[in-house]
């Protein structure tokens, strides 16, 4: 039964969650996109800061959006550290391809497994304000949970295009994978730039790990669901195209939506990740982007 | 005159809005030592890539034994006798000097042999090419000057009826260059035709029997050596206005 | 290369492994058909991984659907456990053929990523589908043995036949005209190419027979826990298992997998029973990242720099001993 209500507010939802979704593969635009680096571990930082977020607001009850930008900086020096190991032992000696991969997703399930030793497999959520009511707009629901992080995303997003376009790290950070050593005449020096960069992508996860708990709540395994949404965003959306990351965040925020809706929740899912199969087997530089 | 051994039938090939080949015809005859020559960025690497079948071509032909081999993967070209060199060497570095060898002595031809006997035909190779003693050691550790040499060596193991050899001179002293020059002229010798690719001079002036000049993706001149050189033409895109 | 003392030691470790079960603890078959199960899938992961270069992170994927081909057969015909095996590589070849198909022009990362998508993606058509069971699950009844003093020591020989077998085809398969041919992809596919391997091809070959080896191994599955869910079937688990197995043994031939499942199995044998799961799971994790950061040829290539480094001492204690002379 197609009802307009229904409708206009599975899409609205969708939406939302697609918003929230480009915060989430905001970092893996830049790692993967920018500077080519497959960091599958990517959404499992973001869950470790929704742990993190969880401690801080459990303990000191503290904001969830504002737990999550206080532990941005420890996270950018974490995503530094993580880059000079993966460097060091892999970047230099020109072993990317299958060490690489190997690497972050042993990561992957180090903080993962880390996060299980430390707090369990049970559900955990965090306590705000604005959590529970909703925001009523003629037929359409807004439930603050979602519109929060939403706009807590979109203002994230911005930042960053405008970041990366407008300053000269950010510029640096863009021309490091086109052309590197035109870079280095310049005079930046493209192995802190890539740290940089790095440090910048997991800073993001912070953020989005804080918004994700405020969407709902996390248990440590929910990672790698996103592994498949992620890249299929970034991918999408064609390789390190901040525009594209957020229109394929879109889309498959809306198709999710649109088939729990109509369909059933224990497909959504596979959603994400339909999609990434689509894309890279019929057009793999996406929507905006070179290969 | 016998049909031409490579007839390319005007190609065309574009990279999104960039035209790198429009409309270039070429022939080399059976066992014809052949220069391609060009400033940077003039199409060469892209005619090599079109010819050997890492890239299709939009428009026209290539024919090589009176064959239209367009829609043939690389492998099945090098099977029919067209092997290339790479301008950056691609050695097989888990494998010895000698195994690099003896993969297109497996898989280059049609017939079954046995392993001792590819370790034969692979030392014969390496002796030409001066590579012999060092037949056992591990191709990643090789100097580039041997880099190079082992490329061309495993181009020669493919037996070709064509060897396309691209830029294997660039960065190598002179008399580097004249070692690898003599390894050409023999394979030349026995009768297979050699497409040189360089932008040292003097090796394809040495070398080639005829030339052709590529510039921004067209041909714009062809003749002999003597020929090229004192074609006004030619000066003008090398050397500009 | 060890050609001929191969098969007749594989032989001589059958019949002490399936003469062991009248003597041995019931214990000792669980745990060992857990490693054998982790044997077969690193050999299986190592045949595209390390044979070939191309990284599969789907490998819970191929694993899961061996299970539920067993499954569906039980459900419709309840055949013997042979019966399924033989499904199992069939169907499971037939997806590594496709899936290989589909995604193989990718460049390496991107295999590696679409992997992973179709392992979640096959998870979910498991879990929304009734007949066999979906999210709750369904159950499977044991079949009867008359040799064995016990049905776990029966599992246990039948995966050990499995497992003979499939490291018996991983290493024909490396040292055959195929194998060369895709060393030769693994360490430059375009140079290959050029040299006249057929990539496509034997690309197609290598994940074929990885899919149906992994079939295998899950085929059993089933039959062992005799509840099967697709949680545990497509347990993330099994599939970093089938990745750090080869990686810490040694990717580059078919010992290195068998090594390192050997190791790798026992040790988390040991840790799930004496300490706890979890930390066998970090541990692992922990493993992985070393080995692949530090030890990049694994257990194998470690062993050989070691005897290369005695010879080299050798040499030249004996050049000492001479001019010293």
């Amino acid at each position: 039964m197609f009802s307009i209500d229904l409708l206009s507010n599975a899409l609205v939802a969708g939406l939302l969650l697609g918003g929230f979704y480009a915060a989430v593969a905001l970092g893996l635009s830049i790692v993967f996109g920018q500077l080519d680096i497959v960091n599958i571990a990517h959404p499992a930082f973001v869950i470790l800061g929704s742990y993190v977020v969880y401690m801080m607001n459990t303990a000191y009850g503290l904001d969830p959006v504002l737990a999550g930008l206080l532990f941005t900086p420890l996270f950018f020096v974490l995503g530094v550290v993580v880059y000079r190991i993966y460097y060091a032992g892999f970047e230099r000696t020109g072993r990317e391809s299958l060490a690489g991969l190997a690497f972050f997703f042993g990561v992957m399930f180090i903080v993962e497994v880390t996060i299980i030793l430390i707090y369990g497999v049970d559900y955990r959520l965090v306590d705000a304000a604005y959590i529970g009511h909703t925001l009523h707009v003629g037929i359409i629901d807004l439930p603050y949970r979602m519109l929060v992080p939403f706009l807590a995303a979109m203002a994230m997003t911005g930042g960053i295009a405008f970041y990366l376009s407008r300053t000269f790290t950010g510029r640096a950070i863009l021309a490091v994978s086109q052309d590197r050593l035109a870079l280095e005449l310049m005079g930046a020096n493209p192995i802190r730039i890539k740290s940089l960069a790095f440090g910048i992508g997991l800073a993001t996860a912070a953020i989005a790990g804080a918004l994700l708990i405020i969407i709902g709540p996390v248990e440590p395994s929910f990672g790698r669901v996103y592994i498949g949404r992620v890249f299929a965003i970034v991918i999408l959306g064609g390789m390190g195209s901040i525009k594209g990351t957020l229109l394929a965040a879109l889309l498959i925020g809306v198709s999710e939506s649109m088939v729990q809706t109509f369909i059933g929740p224990s497909w959504a899912d596979a959603v994400a990740f339909s999609v990434l199969l689509l894309t890279l087997v019929l057009r793999p530089q996406g929507l905006y982007g070179r290969l | 005159m016998d049909a031409p051994l490579l007839d390319v039938q005007g190609l065309s090939k574009h990279f999104g809005g960039f035209t790198a080949l429009d409309n270039v015809s070429l022939q080399v005859g059976k066992g014809e030592r052949f220069g391609l020559i060009g400033p940077n960025g003039s199409g060469k690497t892209t005619m090599i890539n079109c010819i050997s079948g890492a890239l299709t071509n939009e428009t026209g032909k290539v024919v090589f034994k009176d064959r239209d081999i367009s829609g043939l993967k690389p492998h099945q070209r090098t099977r029919l006798g067209i092997a290339r060199s790479f301008q950056l060497p691609r050695p097989f570095a888990s494998m010895t000097v000698l195994e690099n060898l003896c993969i297109p002595l497996e898989y280059a031809t049609r017939q079954r042999s046995t392993m001792a006997r590819r370790r034969e035909e692979g030392m014969a190779i390496l002796e030409l090419i001066g590579l012999a003693d060092k037949a056992d050691d591990h191709s990643g550790g090789l100097t580039q000057i041997d880099m190079r040499k082992l490329e061309l060596a495993r181009a020669m193991a493919a037996k070709p009826d064509l060897l396309i050899s691209d830029e294997a001179m660039a960065g190598l002293s002179g008399s580097e260059v004249d070692e690898i020059l003599d390894r050409l002229f023999t394979l030349n010798e026995r009768g297979v035709g050699v497409i040189m690719i360089e932008h040292v001079m003097k090796a394809v002036m040495r070398f080639s029997q005829r030339i052709v000049v590529l510039d921004a993706g067209s041909k714009i001149a062809e003749g002999t050596p003597d020929e090229i050189v004192s074609n006004p033409l030619v000066e003008k895109a090398y050397l500009g206005e | 290369m060890k050609i001929a003392p191969f098969w007749p030691a594989a032989a001589l470790l059958f019949v002490l492994g399936a003469a062991s079960t009248f003597a041995v603890d019931e214990y000792y078959f669980v745990a060992g058909y857990i490693v054998l199960q982790g044997l077969i899938m690193a050999t299986a992961w190592n045949i595209l991984g390390g044979f070939t270069g191309y990284v599969n992170f789907g490998s819970a994927g191929f694993f899961a659907m061996g299970a539920y081909t067993s499954v569906v057969l039980y459900t419709a015909i309840d055949p013997p456990v042979f019966v399924a095996i033989v499904a199992a590589a069939v169907v499971c070849g037939l997806l590594g053929f496709g899936a290989g198909y589909l995604t193989l022009r990718l460049r390496g990362v991107y295999f590696a990523i679409a992997t992973l998508a179709l392992a979640i993606v096959l998870e979910t058509l498991m879990v929304n589908w009734d007949y066999v069971g979906g999210a709750t699950g369904a159950f499977i009844i044991t079949p009867d043995t008359e040799f064995f003093p016990s049905y776990n020591a029966f599992m246990f020989v039948l995966m050990l036949a499995l497992a003979i077998g499939s490291v018996g085809l991983a290493r024909y398969l490396n040292y055959s005209r195929i194998g060369r041919g895709l060393a030769a992809i693994r360490d430059d596919e375009v140079a290959a190419e050029c040299a006249g391997v057929p990539t496509l091809r034997l690309k197609l070959i290598s994940t074929t027979i990885m899919g149906a080896m992994m079939g295998v191994a899950g085929a059993l599955y089933p039959y062992f826990v005799t509840f099967v869910e697709p949680l545990s079937a497509f347990n993330l688990i099994v599939a970093v298992n089938a990745i750090a197995m080869p990686m810490i043994g040694g990717t580059a031939t078919w010992v290195g997998p068998v090594i390192g499942a050997l190791l790798l199995g026992s040790v988390q044998e040991w840790t799930k029973v004496n300490i706890s799961s979890e930390l066998n799971l970090l541990i692992v994790g922990v493993l992985l990242v070393g080995f692949v950061a530090l030890a990049p040829q694994g257990i194998v290539g470690l062993a050989q720099k070691f005897g290369a480094w005695i010879r080299a001492h050798r040499e030249k204690r004996q050049g000492d001993g001479r001019a010293a002379a």
